[in-house]
């Protein structure tokens, strides 16, 4: 959490006001109008084509809004550019890994770490203060020692890990993670849930999406459930999960 | 500085067991690579003398500031232009117009007017025009990626060809412009063949400094991000349009600097040495030495001018098929090079 951000009071971290996306005749997100509160972890499940990745896409600037509104820590913003992220205090990973493949796992972490601004990137040399972040982090996400390796050489699981630590490395007040859980081995859940954990401590805010629903049972305080690119429900994880229509939209059951 | 450590420790294993270097040099392209080309480098310069080689030396460092330059586009973003010759084009143009004091016989040939500048004056002139003309273009490539950005570079290759041939009031096109001075510091003239050697490697050292602040800057890194997935890096915060036209015209304005360099050299420049073949060689040179490696565009600068001048000697060889058997011989090394070693002779990147 960066200092400064607890003066804003606002009880929620996003909202969208009506915000659509179309991809040519099909409607990926229509008029959704969603609350995401401040602090704690919120998910976001719904079937395949609910419109989870691209509702992602449209809060860090990665796909332009067709319209509607997004408040981001009290901003009412209309356009939303993804180099601007960080002047939110917004970072994410993606749902198809998305690394410098051929680029070290330790410039993985530390191009995130320079300075923003071509004159001062051009006469900023390596640091100890960046050379210690990034060994925290890789620490952090247990890949200290493959720091040498190329991302594209890692398995899935620590990529999934290295892309976790690259959006840490933001030091983000909202971090978006799309399926940070998909296609990982048990052992790495546990340490991606852990991770999650200790961020929540801290004070973030964090957004998941995720189709395991025993992971947003165990893990989210909120819960959004979105069913052809609109919502269906959001609020109290228990209290969500126990709506008729949710049952048997998703659940199936 | 992880990198040293690995190196250390496969230095003290080399000192411990002296047969460990036979082992670690047999599979070690790069080290290979190195040696071929400066053991021929040399035997070359001791075969024929060292005036062939001051020649020599000069074409590699003129090639070698533009294969180092057009690297910092290929290797380190991603780039793949192959309209750098324009940037050439336009220093060696800039400074032949300024510094000719040639008087053409009116009538009879095209006239241009004569300026008489020093080279020095001149050189700046043509860099930073080479800089304008790249901030231009550039801002329209940024729209483009990949296969669209080789088409459109392409073009620009093409386009600045047509304007140095039929601009003839400026040009004099395909007549060209001759009696180009050599550089000159009051009375010095750098009129010797060695003095400029000297100065034209002291721009390849220069350049080669320069990209190396660079690349390992911030701002490289942020560049190689760009290279493996730009919209990636974006979202953290990076306008990537800024860096790399910013990346283009540094490399613009280096290509520029070769191109006045050239001129004052060859003290004669026509549209010939600005076709768009000479900028498919140069991404040859590039792709061969190496991308996003600066010591491999020297390499690969180094074997293409040895492999041009080299085959002027193959006995069975007439002269006048010299210029396409090099090309030939590239080509067929490029493809070599693709199917047994993409990533080029002492480079790690793929394209």
């Amino acid at each position: 959490m960066r200092p400064g951000a607890e003066k804003i009071d606002d009880p929620f971290a996003i909202q969208t006001e009506d915000i659509s996306k179309n991809f040519g005749a099909v409607r990926a997100v229509r008029r959704l109008s969603i609350s995401i509160p401040k602090r704690g972890l919120t998910s976001i499940v719904g079937p395949n084509g609910s419109g989870k990745s691209t509702l992602v896409n449209l809060l860090s600037g990665v796909l332009p809004l067709d319209g509607g509104i997004v408040i981001l820590e009290g901003n009412s913003l209309k356009v939303l550019k993804a180099h601007e992220n960080p002047s939110h205090g917004l970072t994410r990973t993606f749902q198809e890994v998305r690394l410098f493949d051929q680029v070290s796992v330790w410039d993985n972490i530390m191009v995130v770490l320079t300075k923003r601004g071509l004159f001062p990137a051009l006469l900023e040399r390596v640091n100890p203060m960046q050379r210690d972040r990034a060994r925290g982090i890789l620490e952090n996400v247990g890949l200290w020692d493959k720091r040498d390796a190329l991302a594209e050489n890692l398995s899935y699981g620590q990529r999934k890990l290295l892309e976790i630590g690259r959006a840490m490395a933001m030091e983000a007040n909202i971090y978006l993670f799309d399926e940070p859980f998909a296609g990982l081995f048990p052992e790495m859940v546990v340490k991606v849930k852990e991770i999650l954990n200790r961020m929540r401590e801290q004070g973030d805010t964090i957004v998941f999406i995720s189709h395991n629903m025993d992971i947003v049972r165990e893990l989210s305080d909120h819960l959004i459930v979105l069913d052809s690119g609109s919502l269906l429900a959001e609020g109290q994880v228990d209290e969500v999960l126990s709506q008729p229509k949710v049952i048997k939209a998703y659940l199936g059951a | 500085m992880q990198a040293e450590t690995e190196h250390d420790r496969s230095f003290t294993q080399i000192v411990r067991k002296p047969q460990a270097l036979v082992a670690a040099a047999r599979n070690n392209v790069e080290l290979w690579a190195n040696l071929l080309i400066i053991g021929w480098a040399l035997g070359f310069m001791l075969w024929q003398g060292v005036g062939f080689a001051i020649t020599v030396g000069t074409v590699f460092a003129i090639w070698a500031i533009l294969s180092v330059s057009l690297n910092l586009v290929v290797g380190f973003t991603g780039l793949l232009s192959v309209g750098h010759v324009g940037f050439f084009g336009i220093g060696a143009y800039t400074v032949a117009i300024l510094t000719s004091d040639a008087k053409y016989e009116q009538l009879r040939t095209e006239a241009i007017p004569t300026f008489g500048w020093p080279f020095f004056a001149a050189l700046p002139l043509g860099v930073l025009l080479a800089g304008i003309v790249a901030i231009a273009v550039g801002v329209v490539f940024n729209r483009f990626r990949d296969d669209i950005y080789v088409l459109v570079s392409f073009g620009f290759a093409i386009i600045s060809f047509n304007v140095f041939l039929n601009w003839r009031n400026l040009t004099r096109g395909a007549f060209g412009i001759h009696e180009i001075p050599r550089p000159a510091v009051g009375s010095w003239v750098l009129d010797r063949e060695l003095e400029f050697l000297i100065f034209a490697l002291a721009l390849l050292g220069l350049i080669m400094l320069l990209s190396w602040l660079i690349v390992t800057s911030s701002f490289g890194r942020v560049l190689t991000a760009i290279r493996e997935d730009e919209q990636a890096i974006a979202v953290f915060g990076y306008r990537t349009t800024h860096y790399k036209l910013a990346v283009w015209t540094i490399s613009a304005m280096m290509a520029g600097l070769a191109g006045g360099l050239f001129a004052s050299w060859t003290r004669f420049v026509d549209p010939n040495s600005f076709i768009l073949l000479e900028s498919m060689l140069l991404v040859a040179i590039v792709i061969l030495g190496g991308l996003a490696t600066i010591w491999g565009s020297l390499l690969g600068a180094m074997a293409f001018v040895l492999l041009e001048e080299g085959m002027r000697f193959l006995p069975f060889l007439p002269a006048i098929h010299i210029g396409q058997a090099r090309l030939v011989v590239l080509g067929i090394l490029l493809v070599l090079l693709m199917l047994f070693r993409p990533q080029g002779l002492v480079g790690r990147y793929r394209l």
